[in-house]
């Protein structure tokens, strides 16, 4: 990580190569199902959601049925859950491989970070492989003690989730 | 008269033994190209079937299309205020004449070759109209072709590929009871939140249908659910589980009983605070001035699980859900999903709905990607059918009043969907 500060913020700035690291990170965490530590990397008041597809970027959950719309409570009980073997769905654990790409620092506000990326994701289960493509969202806060997701809005860019499913796994 | 009296019948597909307290539904059913090709023309070529909802035509010209049973349709409001449901086909070529999912529009016109339809449904206009002989569509025939039936319960608009349907009134019957105590949870009438949730499960149609109104499956399939109401903040309401399954004739069958989660309309929960309690509390009094304290307790503390025959399901749970599916194949379905809410809902209270809605229900939600899976699962067990023939559902077939963890709701279903499949027809 870079060792410059921000003008009048106590936290190391970020460009975007940083951010490439942070998102792989993330997204290793998520392939090998280690989700606690994943959950680490979120602010105490964090979102994580999944709008429906006929959904527009102004759409929020209080006003639009989404797929997932957790704050940082349900998204602790979507990782218990997902740790336990009655979460059939996911049991045994399909395999994922979550690919990041097109890292971009969108904005910076403070020590707020807007950023972008696309993402494929693949999960495989029951001998079916589903392919969820879209692109991320994030606002992450840098502090101190490094970067921490406070919202990741993981948009779709399909017409329906018809040839997913199920969206059981994070994205 | 109970139910084992009066049951006592055997098919290809459904064995009914009211003496021995038996009901056994063929795997068959649930793979054979035949039986999904005699559902078409028995079931969804007969049947009322749901299009959509009047909010989402709520304005002049308000259109969206939609796929029902294998048609594309354009369901629309006009100019003239008339709610009309089109076949989206030109009447030239056969192209869409409509390519957007929603929009406000007072025409519909073709790409192809330029033909344009009022919103009505009237051909209006065809570039080099000089080259047609007068009088060319003076029979209509070169309009807009309608749904053969449209019709509305309600708020809810169905529609019948049969011109000769008994009408959607006479059809409802005995769920109309029950769509009446969800639609009077609202002042001002019902409105579909923006969002569908569209997805698709590897599994036959009529797997859904019983799931959906399943009492039995939940503590076992949705124990992660239940581990998450406990954690939430100070936990479940506290109510019983108690209630019962009816069937209300035609194949329409409910499970209706109380339960642990909040209620929008109204049952509060600890999470949502003293703020919530006021709001609860304040729906709760405007029900009782208006329906009496007995129905206004059941409208707002019972929930239903509805199913409107053939595959219509009206969840009033911890949110209220609109889903209906069709087959492609034997195993496979599509799935269209909404949330219903009353139009006078504060901005806070809908917020706790949506929130409600996603904690269990969706293909994101707690409970949901647990259901298409063991759907799914089910689908991939019947390719032993030859060694294991057939599903039980007979819990609850020894009982003057089946419980909601009994199976009578789904009986209820398969007794009419094999009355449909078997019945003698002079035409076949």
């Amino acid at each position: 990580m870079s060792q410059t500060m921000t003008k009048g913020v106590n936290a190391p700035a970020m460009n975007r190569h940083d951010f490439e690291d942070f998102l792989y990170m993330e997204a290793g965490l998520l392939d090998e199902w280690r989700l606690t530590e994943w959950l680490a990397l979120f602010t105490d008041d964090a979102r994580y959601m999944v709008p429906s597809t006929d959904c527009t970027d102004a759409s929020t959950p209080s006003d639009s049925l989404f797929y997932i719309a957790d704050d940082r409570f349900r998204l602790s009980e979507r990782v218990l859950r997902l740790n336990k073997k009655t979460a059939h769905a996911e049991w045994p654990h399909s395999k994922t491989r979550h690919m990041v790409h097109n890292v971009r620092i969108r904005s910076v506000e403070g020590n707020v970070y807007a950023v972008t990326c696309n993402f494929v994701t693949y999960r495989t289960k029951n001998d079916v492989t589903n392919t969820y493509i879209g692109h991320h969202e994030y606002k992450i806060v840098v502090g101190a003690d490094g970067p921490k997701i406070a919202e990741k809005r993981s948009v779709l860019d399909l017409d329906s989730i018809r040839a997913l499913g199920k969206i059981s796994i994070i994205l | 008269m109970t139910e084992k009296q009066s049951s006592n019948s055997r098919s290809l597909y459904v064995i009914d033994d009211g003496d021995r307290g038996l009901f056994k539904v063929a795997r068959t059913a649930f793979v054979e190209k035949d039986v999904f090709a005699l559902e078409q023309q028995r079931i969804f070529e007969r049947c009322w079937l749901y299009l959509g909802h009047e909010s989402e035509v709520a304005r002049p010209n308000d259109f969206v299309t939609r796929a029902i049973s294998g048609r594309n349709l354009i369901f629309n409001r006009d100019s003239k205020g008339g709610v009309n449901a089109f076949y989206n086909t030109c009447t030239h070529r056969g192209a869409f004449v409509c390519r957007e999912a929603k929009g406000n529009s007072k025409l519909f016109q073709c790409f192809y070759h330029g033909w344009a339809f009022s919103n009505e449904g009237a051909l209006i206009d065809q570039p080099g109209k000089d080259a047609y002989c007068e009088g060319f569509n003076d029979n209509g025939s070169s309009n807009l072709a309608r749904v053969e039936r449209l019709e509305n319960y309600r708020g809810l608009y169905f529609i019948n590929f049969d011109r000769n349907a008994v009408s959607l009134d006479a059809y409802l019957g005995g769920v109309k009871e029950y769509i009446d105590l969800v639609m009077d949870q609202a002042e001002t009438g019902m409105e579909i939140a923006g969002g569908t949730q569209q997805y698709a499960i590897d599994a036959n149609w009529k797997l859904l249908c019983e799931n959906s109104i399943d009492g039995y499956h939940g503590g076992v399939t949705h124990a992660t659910y239940m581990d998450y109401l406990v954690n939430t903040v100070g936990g479940m309401t506290n109510s019983g589980m108690g209630g019962g399954g009816r069937q209300l004739g035609g194949g329409h069958a409910v499970i209706e009983y109380a339960a642990p989660w909040g209620r929008p309309v109204a049952q509060h929960v600890p999470a949502w605070g003293a703020d919530g309690k006021k709001d609860v509390d304040a729906i709760m009094t405007r029900l009782i001035a208006k329906y009496g304290e007995e129905r206004a307790k059941r409208i707002a503390l019972m929930n239903r699980n509805i199913l409107i025959f053939p595959n219509l399901v009206l969840n009033d749970i911890m949110a209220i859900t609109l889903r209906s599916f069709y087959p492609l194949a034997p195993d496979r379905m599509h799935v269209n999903a909404w949330a219903l809410a009353p139009k006078e809902e504060t901005p806070t209270m809908r917020e706790r709905r949506l929130f409600n809605f996603l904690e269990f229900l969706g293909p994101g939600g707690f409970a949901t990607p647990d259901d298409v899976e063991a759907l799914e699962m089910c689908q991939r067990g019947y390719k032993n059918l030859r060694a294991v023939a057939w599903n039980d559902i007979s819990k609850g077939m020894n009982r003057e009043q089946p419980g909601t963890t009994d199976e009578l709701q789904m009986r209820a279903f398969w007794r009419q969907w094999n009355t449909l499949m078997t019945a003698k027809e002079a035409a076949e």
